[in-house]
């Protein structure tokens, strides 16, 4: 079967640069197709938004480029050094300068550990400085993501709200300054009013920090809100990827138009929802032949079922994995 | 509006014991809803909305305290026999939770599930208990219902999970359907489906829906009227787009603009709202969003205000500087 | 603080509920356990008779003002007996639970947290461990080694080791897929300092209360063996050789046989309750908070 192609892979020097990754597991007749061929780029003090619903695998990338889960094949390019390739102490230093955010605040941080501890904890892997400038270095980034480091350090997770415990998992990936921060769903967790908090304080820490973000979550405006450029996924397969702007507003793959047909606008005046894929997503056990859409789309034709879409340049940096695909877009 | 009311609710407050003192789950809500009308509860998580739900259904934890007046059809749901109480649940009045999986009994078939409730309050015998929850499985949209009827729960995904939960719950025709978060835990393009199906049954039925939510953009599309909770209490309630058009209510304005616009630009910055909901066993004084309300002044630290009586458009709030009035200023 | 959700409100009213298992009950238990370790190491500084002593004229005697027990059948004190018993039945009590904790604690994290070929190994060698009858094994190694308070800890303590194996291991697997754990992976953390810092002292919880029960079961199992005449040899007095001897005397003088069975079933009653009252508090769901 054809790949989707290495087509969105820019020319300039990226910071990270992922290419034809495969993540799959388990094995016969349950193997699961989690990621399939995705190639894609960052490029330095960028947002790429990674979009999808549950299945999808934009979970698995994310933990997959950091090496949490082995890539079955593809390689992971971070600042040209192929992370597929490195294990043990190598590894971990590069490890230092990739993080991960993660949608449960509670259950990111041990809940038996202090707060000044927890985000020590970095330093300490990495043998850097010594108690003193430990507890310097914590405190700096405890008040940096809003928090008062005196009132925080000694007390447990426990003692605290979701959207601290975020900030004090972002502290945590901060305290190493890193290059690249994985945020998998980190506000899908948190209260509505609270979203805006830490969503706000990522963008913050992102101008501080010098970081470069990719940002998982299922929540298109949300990914909206803080993306510069944005991949849509589904069921392992990349099926368009561009500026943010444009995917969002002039679609191009008909998935992209059904997500964002679906969404509720708080606005009473404007049409309601449109359930215009049909039946639920298949299991990515056994993913359907050509474009893995196909079932639910409503411009599947034999075509889909035969030859698997391959990812072309659909407008300048815009990508799509769609026979039908043109320039002028999907009419949302 | 349509006539006699099928729901009242009167000043109702729950209150739960707990370690560090009474939690005030729920403060002092009225609301009244007529059959076919559909009534939106916004609230993010310590709001009360779920308890709120739960107490209209009497479903509280022992150790509840219940104070107020909760009329289903003219009768007090507190103070009928547990036995009346049981023949109007499943029958009458029916919900859907959040999460499919935990409602549904892991070790029944999906049938045997619908069948329970159609033979417990319509005396069907099992064959035709069997052949009616077919059916119903094929009006929520299942496809091959015979072959589904006779799976079990983990077979079969979250949304068609919630399908069948909907179809447990209209399996006797209730009167009114309360849907607790029924979407949350599903992807959108599923969410659509399910909320279209909801639409769909309820004006089949002349049904009474209450359709509790943090979303507000569910709540637009889709209900008559919506009633914003905070802190145990409703702080804002009105028409559907009368709500949308104009908010009132500080804490209603906040949560709109913090919410992410989907056709703003990327990097748009967020309104957010400071600091975080109040701990309900210890409520500051006056009224319950000061700490983070831009509006709050010297009175609203002292005194909470009560929703004021419904306006030409049948627009409540509870608020002592609402938004657009003159006296309000940014504290 | 926190903003509740659903599941809080169903937690709080169990609050009260889980207080009222370390209630009186539990901390007379927690009082016994420390009444009785504690005479037992202060043993020689009590005024007792000497346990060996035999006072052939007061053979089986009941409780008196000289003996407060009264006598056994060799006229020997059965207080002091019984204090000194104490002796044998904790040290084998605590000290076989221990061993078998550390060593089953530890296979028990291994296979958990490393999986595949190593669990495989762990796991089926503590099956082939389970498959032999215990008491049998105690007994072959006992007669094969000899009788003596060393033996029939080493013994005893390996007997544990695959039930805690199992404990430590669903514990290391509930841990394990956490996102604390995922996060330390991802700063790069060796897996010795994610299984000390980060699995072990959620593991302890579980791990000290199944410990608690363990040493009621052991005090137990040392009792039957002594009344088999395999356990701590004579003229050393323990709880379960003590029974054994009044056995023969249960019509004439029941209280020989009384007053040992009496404490080893408060000794043991205690760390049962004790066991399982830890064991509810610190029950993974609370964990999670």
């Amino acid at each position: 079967m054809a790949g989707s192609g290495r087509a969105p892979l820019r020319q300039d020097p990226m910071l990270l640069s992922v290419e034809n990754l495969v993540v799959e597991y388990g094995s016969g007749p349950y193997r699961v197709h989690a990621v399939s061929d995705v190639s894609f780029d960052v490029r330095r003090g960028e947002t790429l938004g990674l979009v999808g619903e549950s299945g999808c695998g934009k979970s698995t990338l994310g933990r997959a480029i950091l090496q949490l889960y082995r890539p079955t094949a593809g390689r992971v390019l971070f600042e040209g050094a192929d992370l597929t390739q490195e294990s043990g102490e190598a590894l971990r230093r590069i490890r230092r300068r990739v993080q991960l955010i993660f949608q449960d605040p509670i259950a990111s941080l041990n809940p038996l550990r202090r707060v000044g501890e927890i985000v020590a904890e970095p330093l300490a892997i990495a043998g850097i400085g010594d108690g003193a400038e430990r507890e310097r270095r914590v405190r700096a980034v405890l008040n940096a993501v809003g928090l008062d480091a005196d009132m925080v350090m000694r007390r447990r997770p426990h003692e605290f709200s979701g959207g601290q415990c975020q900030r004090i998992s972002i502290a945590r990936a901060l305290v190493l300054e890193p290059d690249l921060i994985i945020c998998d769903e980190p506000v899908s967790a948190l209260d509505v009013s609270i979203r805006a908090q830490i969503l706000n304080l990522l963008e913050e820490m992102k101008t501080r920090y010098g970081l470069t973000l990719i940002f998982i979550a299922h929540d298109l405006a949300v990914v909206k809100a803080v993306s510069d450029r944005v991949a849509v996924m589904y069921l392992g397969k990349l099926c368009e990827i561009g500026p943010a702007e444009q995917v969002f507003e002039r679609p191009t793959h008909p998935y992209t138009s059904v997500l964002l047909a679906a969404i509720p606008l708080p606005d009473p005046d404007a049409p309601v929802p449109e359930a215009l894929a049909f039946g639920e997503p298949p299991s990515p056990i056994a993913p359907p032949s050509g474009c893995r859409f196909r079932t639910r789309c409503p411009k599947a034709e034999a075509r889909c079922a035969a030859e698997e879409p391959v990812m072309r340049e659909i407008r300048p940096g815009q990508f799509v994995a769609c026979h039908f695909a043109t320039a002028n877009g999907e009419t949302a | 509006m349509s006539g006699a009311a099928l729901l009242e609710v009167e000043d109702l407050t729950v209150e739960l014991p707990t370690e560090r003192g009474p939690l005030r789950a729920v403060a002092g809500v009225s609301l009244s809803l007529a059959a076919g009308r559909t009534l939106g509860i916004v609230g993010e998580s310590g709001s009360g909305k779920t308890m709120l739900s739960r107490a209209v259904l009497r479903l509280l934890p022992h150790a509840a305290r219940v104070t107020g007046r909760v009329r289903f059809e003219g009768r007090d749901l507190y103070a009928i026999s547990r036995e009346a109480l049981r023949r109007l649940r499943g029958r009458e009045l029916a919900v859907v939770f959040q999460d499919p999986m935990t409602s549904l009994n892991p070790v029944l078939t999906i049938g045997s599930q619908i069948a329970e409730a159609l033979r417990e309050h319509l005396g069907l015998a099992q064959a035709a208990a069997f052949a009616r929850a077919v059916e119903l499985l094929a009006e929520v949209g299942i496809p091959e219902p015979e072959r589904r009827a006779r799976q079990f729960p983990h077979q079969m995904s979250g949304g068609m999970r919630q399908r069948v939960a909907i179809a447990i719950a209209l399996s006797c025709e209730p009167k009114l359907l309360i849907a607790d978060e029924p979407t949350t835990a599903l992807d959108v393009t599923v969410q659509a489906q399910i909320l279209d199906l909801l639409a769909r049954e309820q004006s089949k039925r002349h049904m009474a829906l209450i359709l509790i939510t943090h979303d507000l953009g569910v709540v637009a599309g889709r209900t008559d009227e919506v009633a914003v909770m905070y802190a145990g209490g409703i702080v804002e309630r009105a028409p559907t787009r009368a709500l949308f058009k104009s908010m009132r209510c500080p804490y209603t304005q906040a949560l709109m603009a913090a919410i992410p616009k989907l056709h703003a630009p990327p990097h748009t910055p967020l309104a957010a709202i400071g600091g975080s909901p109040p701990d309900p066993t210890r409520p500051p004084s006056g009224c319950p969003f000061n700490p983070r309300c831009r509006y709050a002044q010297e009175r609203c630290r002292c005194e909470p205000a009560a929703l004021t009586p419904p306006d030409a458009s049948g627009h409540q709030y509870a608020c002592w500087f609402p938004v657009g009035d003159p006296a309000a200023a940014e504290g | 603080m926190a903003a509740l959700d659903a599941s809080e409100i169903g937690g709080v009213a169990e609050a009260p509920s889980r207080r009222r298992g370390m209630g009186p009950v539990f901390w007379l238990a927690v009082g016994w356990i420390a009444f009785i370790i504690l005479i037992a190491i202060l043993a020689n500084l009590l005024p007792l008779a000497d346990p060996s002593k035999m006072t052939l004229l007061a053979r089986r005697a009941g409780p008196s003002a000289a003996h407060l027990l009264g006598t056994d059948s060799l006229g020997r004190d059965v207080l002091s007996r019984l204090v000194f018993g104490a002796r044998s039945s904790l040290a084998v009590g605590l000290l076989a639970p221990l061993l078998g904790t550390l060593a089953g604690g530890a296979l028990g994290l291994l296979a958990g947290y490393f999986g595949g070929r190593i669990e495989l190994i762990i796991i089926g060698l503590t099956d082939v461990l389970l498959a032999f009858p215990p008491l049998v094994l105690a007994l072959a190694v006992v007669a094969y080694l000899g009788p003596s308070i060393v033996n029939l800890i080493l013994v005893l303590g390996i007997l544990t080791v695959p039930a805690v194996t199992r404990v430590a291991r669903a514990a290391t697997l509930a841990v394990r897929e956490r996102d604390f754990v995922t996060a330390a992976r991802a700063l790069g953390a060796s897996h010795r300092r994610i299984l000390l810092r980060e699995i072990l002292p959620i593991v302890m919880l579980p791990l000290s209360a199944f410990f608690l029960v363990l040493v009621a079961v052991i005090i137990v199992a040392e009792g039957i063996l002594s009344f088999l005449g395999l356990g701590v040899p004579p003229p050393a007095p323990t709880w379960g050789s003590m029974i054994a001897e009044g056995r023969d005397n249960l019509d004439v003088a029941p209280h020989i046989a009384f007053f040992p069975s009496i404490a080893m079933f408060l000794t043991v009653l205690a760390f049962n309750l004790v066991g399982d009252t830890l064991r509810a508090v610190t029950d993974p769901k609370r964990g999670t908070s």
